[in-house]
C-alpha cells in the first residue's frame, strides 16, 4: 500500500503517462447504460490529465502491441474477416485514415496519393511503402491486415442496407470477452442480444438508429468499460481457457490491486466517405487498480461503482465474483 | 460577366461545409448545364458515396443536386442543372454561375447508395435523372460490378449521353419514347441475374410506375432503390420563439438553426454530447407549449408528455414554447 498518495494536492507531474492519459470514463458513483456519444477530437481533461484530442491514439505500447496483434492473427485466421463486398470498404477506410494519422503525427508519418498511386511512411516502424488504392496485392498481407499493423485499435466494419447495418469485416485481437468470428455477418442488433436489459432499455436500438443516420465524414465516439485480470488486451472467448479462470481465483489474490485492471474503450465511428460503411475503431487501455488509486478521486469514484453496479449488469461484464474485493480494497473498506 | 464574391451570408444548410469556385460551366441541352467546382485553395474534396448530392447555396436558397462522378477521391464535383421555369429561382441562379465564381455548399450527403453486396445493377433513368445513375455506374465501372442503364431521353435532349454510351457500352439502352421504354423495361425486369438491385430516378410518377411494375415481376422491396428529385430537401424546420420563464428572454428560433445553437448564441451554456438527439444530455424542461420531437431519446410516452425535449433536434408545433430556464 505504500503506492497510495494521502496528499490532497496531486502533483500530477510526476504521474506516468499511462494515469495522465487514461480515458477514465466515469462521471458519477453509478453506471448504467446510456448512448454516451460525443463528436471526435474533442480533449477531454481528467483529473490528472487529458485525453480525446486524436482519433488515432499511439501510445508507449505501440510496438508491442502490434507485435502481439501480429502472433495472434498467425496463431488464430478467424480473428480477421472481409466478406467480397466490403472490399470498398477496407481500402475506404485505408484512405481515410492513413491521411488523418500523416496529419495527427507529422513527425512520425507521412502520407501521399497522386490517383490511386499511395506512398506511406511511418518511421515508429521504419516503414516506407507504395502501394496502389483498390488492388489489394499490393499491400504484402492484403489490406485490412496491413490497417491493423498501423493502428492499435481493433476495426469493425458495419454495412448499412436494407435499413439495418451488417458487421460483414473487421480486424479484432483485442476483444473483451466477445468472438468477431462468431459475430461476422450478423446484423448489429443480433450481435448485442447478450447484452441484459437490451429489450427493456431503448439503449442498443437508439444506437442503432443514430449509427444508421451517420453522414459520410462524420466521426463520433464513446466509452466503455470492463475488468480484466492481469495486463491482457486478448481476452476474446477463443482464448477463455486462458484467462477465464482467473476470474474465479482473483478475490482472494493478495495481488489483486496490482492485476485487477481497469479496462477502457474508446470506441470512435465513422461513417467512412465513400463507400459510407460505418467504421468502429475499438481501443483498449488497461490501468491496474493500484495506478488507480494514485488518482484519489478515481479511486474513489470506481470503488463506489463496482459495489453499486446492478448484478445483471456485473454479471455481463464477468466481475460478479472479484468486484467486492476490489470495490473494498479501493474504498480501504 | 465578372466573378462574383461567395455570398456573404451562409445558408444554415450549407454552415460549416465547403467553399468551391466554379472552374467549368458547360451546356448539357437546351435546358440542362453542368457545372464544375473546385476547392479555391487547391485541397482535396471530400470523397463521396455513389448517388450523393450536393447542397449548394445559390442566390437565398440553397438546392440539393447529384453528384456525377464516382465518388474516389475527386478533385472536383460536377453537377448538372436542369433549369425549372417555374420553380423558386434555384436553378436559375445556378445557370447563372460562371467560371471564377465561388459558393457555399454542405459536404456531400448519401441518401441513394449502392448496396454494397450487390452482384448486378439495373439503373433505370428519365432526363434529369440520369445524374444519380451514372455516378453509380462510374463507381460500379470502377469496382468491376455489371451494370446494366436503361436511359429514357428525348432524342437530342439527353444529359450525358455520350459520358453513358462510353461508360456502359452495350449495356447502355436508350429510349425515345414510352412505348419502347416499356418493352425493354418488362424485359429487363425479367431477365436480371440473381443479386440485381434496381435503382430509378426520374419523375415521381415516372419511378412509381417502375417500381410498380418491378414488384409484379416478383422482385422484393429490398432491391429496390429510388430516388425523387428533391428528395433531399432539408428539414430546416419551421421557425418558432421560445420564452425563457425565469429571466423572461425571449429568442426566435429561425428555420435551419437548432433551438440548442439558439440557446448557445444568448449565451445559455446548455450540456450536451452528441447533437443528434440520442444521447439525452440536452433535456430541457418545457412549460408551455407542444415541443415537435425529433430525437430519439424520448419514448412515446415521454414524447407525448411534452415536459421535456431534446434541444439539439426537437422544435415547435406551436408558434411560442415557454422552457424553465
Amino acid at each position: 500500500m505504500s503506492t497510495i498518495i494521502t496528499d490532497k494536492d496531486l502533483d500530477t507531474a510526476v504521474l506516468p503517462e499511462r494515469i495522465r492519459r487514461f480515458p477514465f470514463p466515469f462521471s458519477a458513483d453509478s453506471y448504467r447504460y446510456s448512448a454516451n456519444v460525443e463528436p471526435a477530437h474533442k480533449t477531454v481533461p481528467t483529473e490528472v490529465g487529458s485525453w480525446g484530442s486524436f482519433l488515432i491514439d499511439i501510445d508507449e505500447h505501440y510496438l508491442s502491441e502490434l507485435q502481439e496483434r501480429e502472433e495472434i492473427l498467425n496463431k488464430d485466421p478467424s480473428r480477421t474477416a472481409v466478406l467480397p463486398h466490403m472490399r470498398s470498404a477496407v481500402w475506404d477506410a485505408i484512405t481515410t485514415l492513413l491521411p488523418i494519422m500523416a496529419e495527427e503525427y507529422p513527425h512520425a508519418m507521412s502520407y501521399h496519393r497522386e490517383g490511386n498511386a499511395c506512398r506511406w511512411t511511418n518511421t515508429l516502424q521504419n516503414l516506407e511503402l507504395e502501394f496502389t488504392i483498390g488492388d489489394d496485392d499490393s499491400l504484402p498481407m492484403g489490406p485490412l491486415r496491413f490497417l491493423g499493423s498501423q493502428i492499435q485499435d481493433d476495426l469493425v466494419f458495419l454495412d448499412p442496407r436494407e435499413d439495418t447495418l451488417w458487421l460483414d469485416a473487421g480486424l479484432v485481437t483485442f476483444a473483451a470477452d466477445w468472438s468477431f468470428g462468431f459475430d461476422v455477418g450478423m446484423k448489429f442488433m443480433e450481435v448485442h442480444t447478450p447484452v441484459p436489459r437490451v429489450q427493456t432499455e431503448p439503449v442498443i436500438n437508439r444506437a442503432h438508429q443514430f449509427l444508421l443516420r451517420l453522414q459520410p465524414g462524420e466521426e463520433f465516439r464513446r466509452t466503455n468499460w470492463t475488468m480484466t485480470i492481469g495486463q491482457r488486451l486478448d481476452t476474446s472467448t477463443e482464448t477463455y481457457p486462458q484467462w477465464g479462470p482467473d476470474r474465479g481465483t482473483i478475490a482472494d489474490d493478495p495481488d489483486l490491486p496490482s492485476k485487477l485492471h481497469l479496462r477502457v474503450e474508446v470506441q470512435h465511428m465513422l461513417c467512412l466517405p465513400h463507400s459510407g460503411a460505418v467504421l468502429f475503431l475499438i481501443r483498449s487501455y488497461l490501468l491496474p487498480l493500484t495506478d488507480i488509486a494514485q488518482v484519489p478521486p478515481w479511486r474513489e469514484r470506481l470503488g463506489h461503482v463496482l459495489a453499486e453496479l446492478p448484478e445483471d449488469m456485473a454479471d455481463y461484464k464477468g466481475i460478479t465474483r472479484y468486484r467486492n474485493a476490489a470495490s473494498n480494497w479501493l474504498l480501504n473498506v | 460577366m465578372t466573378a462574383t464574391a461567395v455570398q456573404a451570408k451562409v445558408h444554415p444548410a450549407v454552415k460549416g461545409g465547403l467553399e468551391l469556385e466554379v472552374t467549368g460551366v458547360s451546356p448539357q441541352t437546351d435546358a440542362i448545364t453542368s457545372i464544375t467546382f473546385v476547392d479555391p485553395s487547391g485541397a482535396a474534396l471530400p470523397s463521396y458515396v455513389p448517388g450523393s448530392h450536393l447542397v449548394v447555396q445559390c442566390g437565398t436558397g440553397a438546392n440539393a443536386y447529384s453528384l456525377t462522378g464516382s465518388g474516389t477521391a475527386p478533385s472536383e464535383y460536377t453537377i448538372s442543372v436542369l433549369q425549372v421555369e417555374d420553380g423558386a429561382g434555384g436553378s436559375r441562379a445556378m445557370h447563372r454561375l460562371s467560371v471564377g465564381d465561388r459558393v457555399h455548399a454542405a459536404r456531400p450527403r448519401s441518401a441513394f447508395a449502392p448496396t454494397s453486396n450487390a452482384t448486378h445493377f439495373l439503373l433505370v433513368a428519365a432526363g434529369i435523372g440520369i445524374t444519380p445513375v451514372l455516378s453509380h455506374a462510374r463507381s460500379a465501372a470502377e469496382w468491376g460490378t455489371a451494370a446494366d442503364l436503361i436511359y429514357v431521353h428525348r432524342p437530342g435532349a439527353g444529359a450525358h449521353v455520350a459520358e453513358a454510351r462510353e461508360l456502359l457500352g452495350p449495356a447502355l439502352t436508350e429510349c425515345g419514347d414510352r412505348a419502347s421504354f416499356q418493352k425493354v423495361l418488362a424485359e429487363k425486369l425479367t431477365t436480371q441475374p440473381l443479386g440485381t438491385h434496381l435503382y430509378v430516378c426520374g419523375p415521381l410518377a415516372f419511378m412509381d410506375a417502375v417500381l410498380d411494375q418491378a414488384r409484379e415481376q416478383g422482385w422484393s422491396t429490398a432491391r429496390l432503390h429510388s430516388e425523387a428529385f428533391g428528395a433531399a430537401e432539408l428539414d430546416a424546420g419551421e421557425p418558432f420563439t421560445v420564452t425563457l420563464a425565469r429571466s423572461g428572454t425571449r429568442l426566435d428560433v429561425p428555420a435551419g438553426v437548432s433551438l440548442l445553437e439558439t440557446l448557445e448564441s444568448a449565451g445559455k451554456s446548455i450540456p450536451n454530447m452528441c447533437r443528434k438527439g440520442i444521447c439525452g444530455e440536452c433535456a430541457i424542461p418545457v412549460l408551455r407549449g407542444t415541443p415537435q420531437h425529433r430525437d430519439l431519446y424520448l419514448n412515446d410516452q415521454e414524447k407525448a408528455e411534452n415536459t421535456t425535449m431534446m434541444c439539439c433536434v426537437s422544435r415547435s408545433q406551436d408558434e411560442e414554447l415557454e422552457l424553465d430556464l
